[in-house]
């Protein structure tokens, strides 16, 4: 039924597009250059989330795709938002009124997303969020100028959750970082639990950037449970599961879910802390061919493997580009509405689609981070058990609180 | 199961020893910041800084040079030591005779300048450090499951506090700390090498801190952001101890500990203001701090 | 006789004279301050005079008090998550929302105080740094201030239910005179006898007391002003950017303000304007170039350089300056 519904939407696209590349006259370029500023946290906490390497991949995508557009010349400008989503909004609001930029593209902190979608809006500048975790960028704080590519919480939750289950951890003991992000996170995984016959038997509430852990491992081994819940993210995540390991969960029968675990993170925790954990994740370097040819190109570049995020800034600049080709404008409508008419198919994705709500839904992969023995090198990090088809993995629109979805 | 207020003994009695252990971190760096306090005035700020380069100073002397961990243990803190007494000796002493509100703001922006460095550096996610060999595994206390790393880290921050104590309230060499402290011209007259005292000092408190984080390395993400929210929580520990005494500092830092780990088990959303709001209480009862000496 | 007449309007004349040519000055910076929005990005100015009335109000403890605050960050962003709060919650004008921000930093300011001034310098830094950081742990935890998303969207609303601040120029000079009003508060604060006294505390505090002051009151009142200006400023700011956000409770930025105080020189009325839009443009446009990643490295060079060698900041320097050759 769902496939049905894509290759009517797909027949119904390509019409639209032919009208649309028709009237090219109408909308069109709006200047003689496509400028793209590329905006992500450069010298904080995520830096190595997206960072000056997220960068990198948005030009390997502006390089292959031959550096102009419609024979206009490709320009990028970048900008270290610090965290701050006053940096973001006054950053990108000159780049729109003053540098006439027309795709924003990185984003990372949740803060900084939202507030730069609240620039974007009403504009003819498009957003890719694609560091960002939060679902909400395409819930309650939608906009028809913005697009999340790469996941959010609803998959990596509701994946990691689900599966855990399935294979018998049935009684959860959580801990959640206490501020809304957490809050979320832990809702979002009890439904999932709940639902699947699992029971939340316990758990604490921890405040951002602990280092300490080892008393909320105590309370967690207490508790006896089978499963203990990591819903926290970045060093908090790291610091808890160098704990759990060192004050042995593992032995005494305990599994470790992270919700929010990425590629940089297992790599700093390294095979022989992180071994046996599972993960959501929406891409990995390792998946398949293509992927791989493109992060052994962006290790030659960086020295380091992509993680999702590099991925998805290149995917989506990619697709944004050929929007801009076909269309044979700039704006944002213009090109958002290429973008959702057409499918992704690529390194990153394949099959995915934009929906109304601006969420990109494409297949999601359940990780076991690989044993020592069973990894090669210190980028040969996840085995990938199952794979999560898009429909099932992001948070249906029946569920949404966005004002474009009715 | 016996029960102390509410929680099982067990629990309660593993909670408490955990604090001790942070506690003893608490200590280590709220006695370093003691000793430079004593002999220069100065609040150190960049003493999470160096914190964190005691950290990565063993984590590179083991990844670059496979130098280990026993080694580490004495050369991170005498190499981040020895950058201490340059930053004395080349920064901070340019400065001694003004404001010592003016070392504060030097130590901050070389914070700053230490942390941006190593974050573009070696990026922010961090690096494992693993536990040395001797010390892996646990012993179940019957109560609580304790790994032999944890009890080893109180071992030997109690042993250190204890020296430093030892060291300045009994030895020639602290009398001419304490006599430095109270009265440096006089000393200088006496024929004692003030100057060299102060670096000394800095240098040995720097020390201190990079010595924390070594001990800190293989339990925490070795990370360039690790010592920037335990500094403002030991400046917190340093206003309720009061900048009189080296013992004060150390029971301060122990007793913070533990107060921060039994709220981690009765109210733990608070776990990380109680000792904000210990500061605050005995502000009011006793501005000058529990072991201050007058205003 | 008619020689100390003499002198006496000699001195009074040189008086009326630089006061004349400080009144031109004035003058000057206003016309141009009238006419910047339609060279320079409104925006950006905006933010540049919110935080140059933050670092005024830091500057009026510092400079003019001797007290080190590490924690005004505190009172910035209770002033914007209050304002923010209550012009997305209730529909509300804008200088209602900016009026109970400014009171609620006003409140935070005197229990801060209340708890800070009995220890002096260092102390009193680390103290408040402590303050702060708890307030920041409560933002954090707090439902209403959005947790990490920050309060977003917040309407700038119509001034009086009359001039509409979404027109970036209206918002421009609707915060100029925010600007000039905290500006002039804090410069007849530090003229009057008020503003004396604590000049004599931050020289000698101890004849202070023995002269009959009360230097605690003093202190106390010095304080909550500052905190109140600082609230003042972290309102109108959630104003212009429609945003509140988590950053501004942070204890880096009660370091920044401090680096703008200390470039644009301390205990000089000008020197934090200057500082503000200094640090301001030089992160803008570092966070643009290829230096991006070293921002927070360069700041901190800024710090340890002013410290050692540039203490009086650039207000500070220049009127040395002047002393030395034109007196």
């Amino acid at each position: 039924m769902k496939m049905m519904k894509t290759v009517l939407a797909t027949a119904i696209a390509s019409s639209f597009v032919m009208g649309a590349t028709a009237q090219a006259d109408d909308h069109g370029m709006s200047d003689n250059e496509l400028r793209i500023g590329y905006l992500a946290d450069m010298s904080g906490t995520y830096r190595d989330l997206a960072g000056p390497n997220g960068e990198t991949a948005m030009r390997m995508a502006i390089e292959d795709f031959g550096g102009s557009v419609n024979g206009r010349e490709i320009t990028v400008l970048s900008a270290d938002d610090r965290n701050s989503p006053d940096v973001a909004s006054s950053t990108v609001r000159e780049w729109i009124e003053s540098d006439k930029v027309d795709m924003v593209q990185g984003l990372v902190a949740s803060s900084v997303s939202i507030a730069t979608t609240k620039v974007t809006n009403g504009t003819d500048t498009l957003a890719l969020v694609n560091g960002s975790a939060a679902s909400s960028i395409t819930n309650e704080h939608c906009t028809p100028n913005h697009i999340h590519w790469t996941y959010d919480t609803y998959p990596l939750a509701n994946g990691t959750a689900q599966a855990v289950v399935a294979e018998g951890g049935d009684s959860w003991f959580m801990v959640t970082a206490d501020y809304a992000f957490g809050h979320a996170l832990e809702a979002d995984v009890t439904k999932v639990v709940e639902s699947n016959g699992g029971e939340i038997v316990g758990g604490v509430r921890h405040p951002l950037s602990t280092d300490d852990f080892s008393s909320y491992m105590l309370q967690a081994q207490a508790s006896g449970a089978d499963v203990v819940g990591l819903a926290n993210a970045g060093g908090d995540t790291v610091n808890s599961i160098i704990t759990a390991g060192e004050f042995g969960l593992a032995q005494s029968g305990q599994t470790v879910a992270a919700l929010l675990l990425f590629l940089t993170d297992v790599h700093a925790l390294g095979v022989e802390t992180a071994q046996g954990i599972q993960l959501t994740t929406g891409w990995y370097w390792d998946k398949d061919e293509e992927a791989r040819a493109w992060a052994d190109r962006f290790y030659e570049e960086t020295g380091a493997r992509p993680s999702m995020v590099h991925a998805g800034i290149y995917s989506s600049t990619m697709h944004y580009l050929k929007g801009v080709e076909a269309t044979g404008s700039d704006k944002a409508a213009d090109v958002r509405a290429w973008m959702a008419d057409n499918e992704i198919n690529d390194m990153f994705a394949q099959g995915g689609y934009v929906r109304e709500d601006g969420r990109m839904v494409h297949d999601m992969y359940l990780a076991e981070v690989k044993t020592p023995a069973e990894s090669e090198n210190e980028w040969d990090l996840y085995e990938i058990v199952r794979t999560i088809p898009g429909d099932q993995a992001f948070r249906p629109l029946s569920e949404s609180k966005c004002p474009l979805v009715r | 199961m016996t029960m102390i207020f509410g929680v099982p003994a067990a629990a309660f009695y593993g909670q408490l020893l955990l604090g001790l252990i942070n506690g003893a971190f608490y200590a280590l760096l709220s006695l370093g910041l003691a000793v430079i306090f004593g002999l220069l005035k100065i609040i150190n700020f960049s003493h999470g800084a160096q914190y964190m380069l005691g950290a990565f100073a063993a984590y590179l002397l083991l990844s670059v040079l496979g130098i280990n961990y026993w080694a580490a243990l004495f050369l991170a803190p005498l190499i981040v030591g020895l950058l201490g007494v340059l930053i004395e000796r080349y920064l901070l002493r340019r400065i001694a005779h003004i404001d010592h509100i003016y070392g504060l703001l030097l130590t901050f922006g070389l914070a700053l300048v230490i942390q941006g460095t190593f974050t573009n550096w070696f990026g922010v996610s961090g690096s494992r450090y693993p536990v040395p060999e001797l010390l892996q595994g646990g012993i179940n206390l019957g109560f609580m499951f304790l790994p032999i790393y944890r009890a080893w880290i109180v071992v030997v921050a109690l042993v250190v506090c204890f020296g430093v104590w030892f060291m300045i309230e009994k030895t020639k060499l602290g009398g001419y700390l304490r006599a430095g402290t109270e009265n440096s011209a006089l000393m200088q007259a006496f024929g004692v090498n003030v100057p060299l005292l102060v670096t000394l000092t800095y240098g040995f408190g720097v020390g201190l801190a990079a010595l924390g984080g070594v001990l800190a390395a293989p339990v925490y993400s070795v990370s360039p952001d690790m010592g920037s929210n335990l500094l403002i929580v030991v400046f917190a520990v340093v206003v309720i101890g009061g900048m009189g005494s080296i013992v004060g500092a150390i029971l301060t830092g122990l007793l913070m500990g533990i107060v921060e780990g039994l709220t981690k088990v009765y109210y733990p959303e608070a776990s990380n203001v109680v000792i904000f709001l210990v500061m605050i209480i005995v502000l009011l009862v006793r501005p000058a701090g529990l072991f201050g000496k007058g205003a | 006789m008619a020689t100390t007449d003499t002198k006496i309007s000699a001195a009074q004349l040189a008086k009326q004279a630089e006061n004349r040519r400080r009144n031109i000055f004035y003058l000057v910076l206003l016309a141009l301050a009238l006419v910047a929005p339609f060279v320079a990005y409104p925006v950006f100015l905006m933010k540049i005079l919110c935080f140059a009335l933050f670092a005024c109000a830091f500057n009026l403890l510092l400079g003019y008090a001797g007290l080190l605050s590490f924690g005004h960050a505190a009172f910035l962003a209770t002033g914007g998550y209050m304002t923010g709060f209550l012009l997305s919650t209730y529909s509300i004008t804008p200088e209602i929302g900016i009026i109970t921000g400014t009171l609620a930093s006003t409140v935070l300011g005197t229990f801060f105080g209340i708890l800070s001034i009995r220890r002096q310098g260092i102390y009193f830094a680390m103290i408040t740094l402590a303050l702060a950081q708890m307030v920041f742990f409560m933002y954090l935890q707090a439902d209403f201030t959005g947790g990490e998303d920050g309060l977003q969207g917040v309407p700038r609303g119509n001034l009086f239910g009359i001039f509409d601040l979404s027109n970036n120029l209206t918002m421009y000079y609707f915060v100029l005179a925010v600007f000039i009003f905290g500006f002039l508060l804090i410069q007849r604060t530090v003229h009057s006898p008020f503003g004396q006294v604590l000049k004599a505390i931050r020289e000698n505090e101890p004849r202070a007391i023995s002269l009959g002051y009360n230097t605690d009151v003093y202190k106390l009142v010095a304080f909550v002003i500052s905190a109140a200006i600082a609230g003042l400023a972290g309102s109108t700011k959630t104003v212009v950017f429609q945003l509140a956000s988590l950053g501004d409770a942070h204890w880096h930025m009660s370091g920044e303000v401090i680096l703008m105080t200390l470039v644009g020189g301390v205990g000089t009325l000008f020197g934090p304007v200057l500082g503000a839009g200094f640090v301001l443009t030089l992160e803008h446009q570092l966070s643009q170039s290829f230096l991006g990643d070293w921002v927070d490295v360069i700041l901190g060079v800024i710090f340890v350089v002013c410290v050692l060698t540039f203490r009086a900041g650039i207000v500070g320097e220049v009127q040395k300056f002047m002393k030395k050759n034109f007196n």
